[in-house]
């Protein structure tokens, strides 16, 4: 597979992590940050925790939208799947993250419609003229211009039972409040590779700038992360801080213009709670006045049940890195892929089910 | 969730290209990439290309990856 094959290659990987134990300056940790779940669970996959100096820790982040989805979002797609002639339609990671008194999947095994697609295409795609079809809008920069693009589509073909229920996501604003986070001294980031491709690697000049730690946007194959990492290091070599882009065959500094430009056309940024972080001021994204008719928190009318505190679940410390998976008293006892108790668990990228399934420090 | 995936466009039709990888075909939409071309690599994610791949960077990046184990003294 071209473009993959030569960046998981072992030899090419086992040259970089010796170029990283040459280039980290001696006698001080560093600690960084892989703020996507898709990092996550590569480095996970790949075991690339065992091939760093001791002296360098990863630490897993809030990069995985299912997991940072708070609760109360949930309780709404639930009173959704319940609605009479109401088809949900969504990412398979939401299937099973509790709510408060049901998930999306028991909810189908009882016969609601609850539909699993691939894309908001498919959503849009099943939009059955007897049915009110809602797609379940959570996820990045990255997921947000395809659901743009796709309300967009449904608007010109004058499509009436089509909504979409959104919970999107902006990084910048929970990277800003990682580094403000007391108790949690990160060094720098490993930033999202396709995030990055539609916002470009300028988005982070922030970080470097402004709080003096270091970034490097970089791909999601083995050798990428661990050629990330010897940039990062390089940097603090070098005594500099800057926002390097290993991942270049796929992002720009500027990123997607087209991109951009769909998604300030169609959403507006808004408000919005971010489970672990809490409510961070224009960190989410919202439809537009005109795609009101579109947005199902707008046109349907949407009476969910009272949202039930989660009990004994960290997953919010773990998302900001303040705890380790294995900190929770619910893992792997209580909480496991098979019954998961918080989102972290349940999704294939959160950090719980990484650990879980990969083995945990 | 954020995972895309490169893959060869091999027809375009309007504004849906076909591409394949290892022998795997599938439609994506090309809205967000409307420069890509025949032949050329983007990656889809969630039906979707996301952004063309530019194989000239994808080469850099080996050649610097190449260089890396070479000249790398130990910094004080």
């Amino acid at each position: 597979m071209k473009y993959l094959d030569e960046f998981r290659d072992p030899a090419r990987a086992r040259k970089v992590a010796r170029a990283i134990a040459a280039v980290a300056p001696a006698g001080r940790e560093f600690a960084f940050m892989e703020v996507c779940g898709t990092h996550t669970m590569a480095i996970a996959r790949y075991g690339l925790k065992k091939l760093l100096p001791p002296n360098v820790r990863l630490i897993s982040g809030p990069g995985c939208p299912v997991c940072v989805t708070p609760k109360e979002y949930v309780d709404l797609a639930v009173a959704l799947a319940r609605t009479p002639g109401v088809t949900v339609a969504t990412f398979g990671d939401m299937m099973r993250v509790p709510g408060s008194s049901a998930d999306l999947s028991k909810l189908q095994a009882e016969g609601a419609d609850v539909r699993v697609v691939y894309s908001a295409r498919d959503a849009l795609a099943r939009a059955e003229p007897a049915r009110k079809v809602v797609f379940l809008a959570v996820g990045f920069e990255t997921t947000s211009p395809t659901v743009a693009a796709t309300v967009k589509a449904a608007a010109a073909e004058g499509v009436g039972n089509f909504f979409v229920l959104t919970a999107h996501k902006l990084i910048p604003p929970a990277m800003r409040a990682l580094c403000e986070t007391d108790g949690l001294a990160l060094d720098g980031f490993i930033c999202p590779a396709h995030v990055s491709a539609i916002i470009g690697s300028s988005a982070y000049d922030f970080v470097a700038d402004g709080y003096e730690l270091a970034c490097a946007v970089t791909g999601f194959e083995p050798v990428d992360i661990l050629q990330g990492i010897y940039l990062l290091l390089k940097q603090y070599a070098d005594g500099e801080r800057r926002v390097d882009n290993q991942y270049s065959r796929v992002v720009k500094a500027e990123g997607n213009r087209r991109a951009q430009e769909l998604l300030a056309e169609v959403f507006e940024v808004c408000d919005s709670r971010w489970r672990g972080l809490g409510d961070l001021p224009a960190s989410g994204s919202a439809l537009r006045e005109e795609y009101a008719a579109f947005d199902a928190a707008r046109a349907l009318q949407l009476e969910p049940e009272e949202t039930v505190p989660d009990r004994g679940c960290i997953c919010g410390e773990v998302l900001t890195g303040l705890k380790l998976p294995a900190d929770c008293a619910l893992f792997g006892e209580r909480c496991t892929p098979a019954a998961p108790v918080g989102p972290c668990m349940v999704s294939s990228e959160g950090s719980c089910a990484a650990a879980f399934k990969y083995g945990y420090e | 969730m954020c995972l895309g995936v490169p893959m060869k466009i091999i027809d375009v039709e309007g504004t849906t290209a076909t591409v394949e990888m290892a022998q795997v075909r599938q439609q994506c939409d090309l809205s967000l990439a409307p420069e890509a071309r025949v032949g050329d690599y983007v990656i889809v994610h969630a039906g979707f290309a996301i952004e063309v791949l530019d194989e000239e960077e994808a080469q850099e990046t080996l050649e610097l990856l190449d260089e890396i184990g070479f000249g790398t003294g130990r910094v004080p």
